[in-house]
């Protein structure tokens, strides 16, 4: 099953739309709740980032019978150095995005907890890519 | 512990929800960080926030959280109800600080994350 959906940058009232379908369609294809918790907690969590930080992005998810992917590709910014993103704590966020509860430097590292495998690319000025994979059959 | 018995003990006012007052909750997390709500794997979970938004119900639509408390005298707004009911959760307001909430339901049995 293929799913998609576009996301606009800075527009807060809209983000978390994607996490919340996709988590009403796993529910439908009777996935694991602990998994399909994994699985919303992360697209939501990027999601939010694309909210947070580019012009704007989109999800493109591929739903199979082991596992679902999630590829995540944004306009915007770019991350000059992912190692550095990667760290808990480290944020770029402006004064509104940690208004809305976020910007604490955890999204990432929060991804990667939460799923099976993680890819980030990224180009300065340009935008960037973010691909994860989680298995729909074993638990974490 | 059950909602109708958070609700009391912190004296607060339910504002969505109502019908689900007998539903319980087993643990609490209070924080108005979202990041930080969303690295829990609990299940079962009350959350208590001063952060009153619309991706405060959303972060709690991801995290399975059926139950808020919004402290502070922080009011909840028409789009956020509107959220939580599609999402079948209560919203509750209290006028208590997040600590004295927190203590108050701690003393009472709920359990903390970790």
């Amino acid at each position: 099953m293929h799913l998609q959906y576009q996301v606009e940058g800075g527009n807060f009232t809209k983000a978390g739309l994607a996490s919340s379908d996709l988590k009403r369609v796993l529910k439908l294809l009777n996935v694991d709740p602990k998994i399909i918790k994994r699985i919303v907690v992360a697209l939501y969590e990027a999601e939010v980032n694309i909210v947070a930080h580019a012009w704007k992005g989109a999800i493109y998810i591929e739903i199979e019978t082991e596992k679902i992917n999630v590829l995540l590709v944004d306009e915007g910014p770019g991350i000059p150095d992912i190692e550095m993103a990667m760290q808990q704590g480290f944020s770029t966020a402006s004064a509104v995005v940690r208004e809305m509860g976020f910007g604490a430097g955890m999204g990432l590292p929060n991804i990667k907890n939460n799923s099976d495998e993680l890819k980030i690319h990224s180009e300065v000025g340009v935008g960037t890519i973010v691909e994860f994979t989680i298995n729909l059959n074993n638990e974490q | 512990m059950k909602v109708k018995d958070i609700v009391s003990h912190l004296s607060a006012r339910v504002i969505t929800g109502a019908h689900s007052l007998d539903e319980s909750a087993e643990y609490c997390f209070a924080s108005d960080l979202m990041s930080d709500v969303l690295t829990l794997r609990a299940d079962n979970m009350l959350l208590i926030t001063g952060l009153a938004n619309v991706q405060t119900i959303r972060t709690a639509e991801m995290s399975d959280i059926k139950t808020i408390v919004f402290v502070r005298k922080k009011k909840v707004t028409p789009d956020m109800i509107e959220l939580a009911t599609e999402n079948e959760m209560v919203l509750i307001e209290c006028d208590y600080t997040m600590f004295k909430s927190s203590g108050i339901l701690y003393s009472a049995g709920l359990q903390p994350v970790y």
